[in-house]
């Protein structure tokens, strides 16, 4: 077992038992399910926006060759640069090259996964400068210095009280359980950063190709201050984020809003197209984008896993999964949790440290009726479990059970016999009352349930005695 | 009289056999023949699920086989159902068997499936004088989209009052090899389960899959809940005084 699984057992452990978190999660879910339905029923057809994002996904996806080369054109056309990352490193080591060249010591972040998934903060830290995360739910699990719970709503595990303790204890300029105080001080706080930083850093909600634009959707406005009020501002993203055309932002705008949080639009949708130019007022001096391929192009060439690359990241297979709320985002140990993180993170940091997190699944398949983008999810889970026995990531143990399992299938007999010694067993060992002791096979059942009732005879042996053998 | 093959789930076979007796007693009153080809062991699923499909393949080859003259099968389970429907193209695709996993994939059917949409009858002249709650199971709900079939059947059902289950959609936690990988997770999830069935105030919890069931009721007797598990079948096959 890999280390990674062993403290995701570990952590699922604790979680799972903890009913203040299961109370905390299931309050902020429901309130986000009451929202998305509300905002589901805005659109005169759901089902056909979701088909048409799943459409313009897989157009891009599937020419991401020519989408990417006109997106660095256009973007180039404007004085923009953009740097190909194949690896983590490579991005992390741009980033840092071009903040030391021009001196910054303040970075301002607005919210963006891609830069939690090659870990540019602790980078940038490491050459002295200090990284000011500004989206407000990862602001405050930055002051907690903790990863993101959840990939939209960073924060969703804390209560108000919490926060206001965790803001008293670590701003000191508010003493007050009240939101409105709470996001005061947090802007007092961000302001001073947003104009003392020299670089801003955002991700990528969408790279339009046709245009040669970023898009950023925020809801605070922060990501409009980070790329416009610092000298350089610098987008770190991956290389799926491209689509094919403006247009196509009317239907997935909506869609990434409505998936996300339930409204009907985001309250800022920004396109940032390159530097300041002549003549104008606004902007940073510098634009750079950063495409990072990071394991992508590897899923790319996987054609019956492609469609992983269609997500959009608007975390609504998190809420939608029984798992997620019961161990929460911090238990998967990874960027992106949830039932997307359990596909992609296999494919991007390997089969054999994160073979766990597909298994971690009871594949209700809640998470594939709520994508916008309808990745079949519990099929690749499904995929990366197979893909885990190929690569043979498991103990010998279960494989020779798997054997000994199909040996028995394949001769009713046998399975008669097999099944008549085991509840017999089972029965011997439940009267003694061994049950959910080392002597119980069904151990790991019976930990956590009543043990099961064993009957007298199968439904074979009964079938033959009012019909008949044969 | 029409025939249908009647496909019992291995763990049906062994620990819920009452299940198996009670669907042939709803099929036959009904009018139908049954009949249960006794070569059939399992339908291979739980070594597909755990990623074992080389060793899932020989089973689904054979149970292709043995239900290859059948010209209806019914199970009462949405879950191995949908192994047999959904999974089998993709297990035997590119396997000489492949056109037969299609064709019988179009010929299996979940047992209130087969009821409500190909015998026509939501009556089946069923007393059960309870308050029952039904839990949709995953893979009926999302695979086989089995939503009103169940409920069609619980409506005609005398003497049953029908109530809503919070949260009904929610998976138990069962999840086949997940409920012993995991058991802490699948034991938290059905917890939250046994809580809504309990809210709901209904005596009995029905559904469409005795795994389900069966892991519900391994966690409500634990809870020493009053609310108990019983297969949909079993309520079809009640009658009026003793049977």
């Amino acid at each position: 077992m890999s280390a990674a699984a062993r403290e995701f057992l570990r952590s699922a452990a604790e979680k799972s038992a903890d009913l203040t978190h299961r109370q905390i999660i299931r309050r902020g879910i429901d309130q986000y399910n009451a929202a998305f339905e509300r905002g589901r029923s805005r659109f005169l057809d759901w089902e056909a926006a979701r088909e048409r994002c799943q459409e313009i996904k897989w157009e891009a996806i599937n020419h991401l060759d020519r989408y990417l080369a006109e997106f660095e054109q256009r973007v180039k056309e404007r004085d923009g640069q953009v740097f190909w990352a194949e690896t983590a490193e490579e991005a992390r080591n741009y980033v840092a090259e071009l903040a030391k060249r021009r001196g910054v010591r303040k970075v301002v972040k607005s919210k963006s996964m891609v830069t939690e998934e090659i870990h540019l903060s602790p980078a940038l830290n490491k050459l002295g400068i200090e990284v000011f995360e500004t989206d407000l739910g990862e602001f405050i699990v930055q002051l907690r210095n903790e990863p993101p719970y959840h990939i939209v709503t960073p924060a969703m595990h804390l209560t108000r009280g919490q926060i206001a303790h965790l803001f008293r204890d670590k701003l000191g300029n508010v003493d007050s359980e009240e939101p409105e105080e709470l996001v005061a001080a947090a802007r007092r706080a961000l302001r001073r950063a947003f104009f003392a930083a020299e670089m801003g850093i955002s991700g990528a909600n969408f790279l339009v190709a046709d245009v040669g634009m970023v898009a950023v959707t925020t809801n605070e406005g922060n990501g409009r201050l980070c790329t416009s009020v610092p000298r350089i501002h610098v987008a770190v993203t991956g290389i799926e984020k491209v689509i094919p055309r403006f247009e196509d932002l009317a239907v997935l705008w909506p869609v990434l809003a409505t998936s996300g949080t339930g409204q009907p639009i985001t309250c800022y949708n920004t396109l940032i197209g390159g530097p300041r130019r002549p003549g104008e007022v606004d902007g940073p001096e510098e634009f750079h984008v950063v495409l990072l391929d990071n394991g992508r192009s590897q899923l790319l060439a996987d054609a019956e896993q492609r469609e992983v690359l269609h997500c959009i990241r608007c975390g609504a297979c998190l809420n939608a999964c029984p798992v997620f709320r019961n161990v929460g985002g911090h238990t998967y140990g990874t960027t992106y949790q949830g039932p997307i993180g359990s596909v992609l993170t296999p494919h991007l940091r390997g089969i054999h440290e994160f073979q766990h997190l597909p298994y971690a699944s009871s594949l209700c398949g809640a998470c594939a009726e709520v994508c916008p983008v309808r990745i079949e999810l519990p099929r690749h889970l499904l995929h990366n479990r197979r893909n885990a026995i190929s690569a043979k990531t498991h103990s010998p143990g279960e494989r020779i059970a798997f054997k000994l399992w199909q040996w028995t299938m394949l001769d009713a007999g046998r399975f008669q016999a097999a099944g008549w010694v085991a509840r017999m067993t089972l029965r011997m060992i439940y009267r003694l009352g061994l049950a959910g002791s080392v002597l119980d096979p069904m151990r790991r059942w019976t930990k956590y349930r009543a043990a099961l009732p064993i009957p007298d005879h199968s439904f074979r042996a009964l079938w033959r005695k009012q019909n008949g053998a044969g | 009289m029409p025939c249908v093959a009647l496909f019992i789930s291995c763990f049906v076979d062994q620990l819920n056999p009452e299940v198996g007796l009670d669907t042939v007693r709803v099929l036959r009153g009904v009018g139908y023949d049954v009949d249960f080809p006794e070569g059939q062991t399992c339908c291979g699923q739980p070594a597909f699920n755990t990623g074992y499909w080389d060793d899932a393949r020989p089973i689904a080859e054979r149970f292709v086989r043995i239900f290859s003259s059948a010209e209806v099968v019914v199970c009462p389970s949405g879950s191995c159902t949908t192994m047999v429907r959904n999974f089998y193209p993709e297990l035997l695709a590119s396997h000489p068997l492949h056109a037969e996993a299609l064709s019988l994939s179009q010929r299996v059917f979940e047992l209130s499936e087969f009821l409500v949409r190909v015998a026509k009858v939501t009556d089946i002249g069923a007393t059960f004088p309870h308050r029952v709650t039904f839990h949709d199971s995953c893979h009926a709900l999302r695979e086989l989209h089995l939503k009103g079939e169940p409920r069609e059947l619980l409506r005609h059902v005398r003497g049953l009052e029908l109530v809503e289950l919070p949260y009904g959609e929610e998976c138990c936690g069962f999840g086949g090899t997940f409920a012993t990988k995991y058991g802490m997770i699948s034991a938290a999830m059905g917890d939250t389960k046994a809580g809504n069935i309990e809210a709901s105030g209904a005596e009995y919890v029905t559904a469409l899959d005795s795994s389900c069931l069966m892991h519900i009721d391994g966690i409500l007797r634990r809870r020493a809940s009053q609310a108990r598990t019983i297969h949909l079948a079993s309520i079809l096959a009640q009658r009026e005084g003793p049977r």
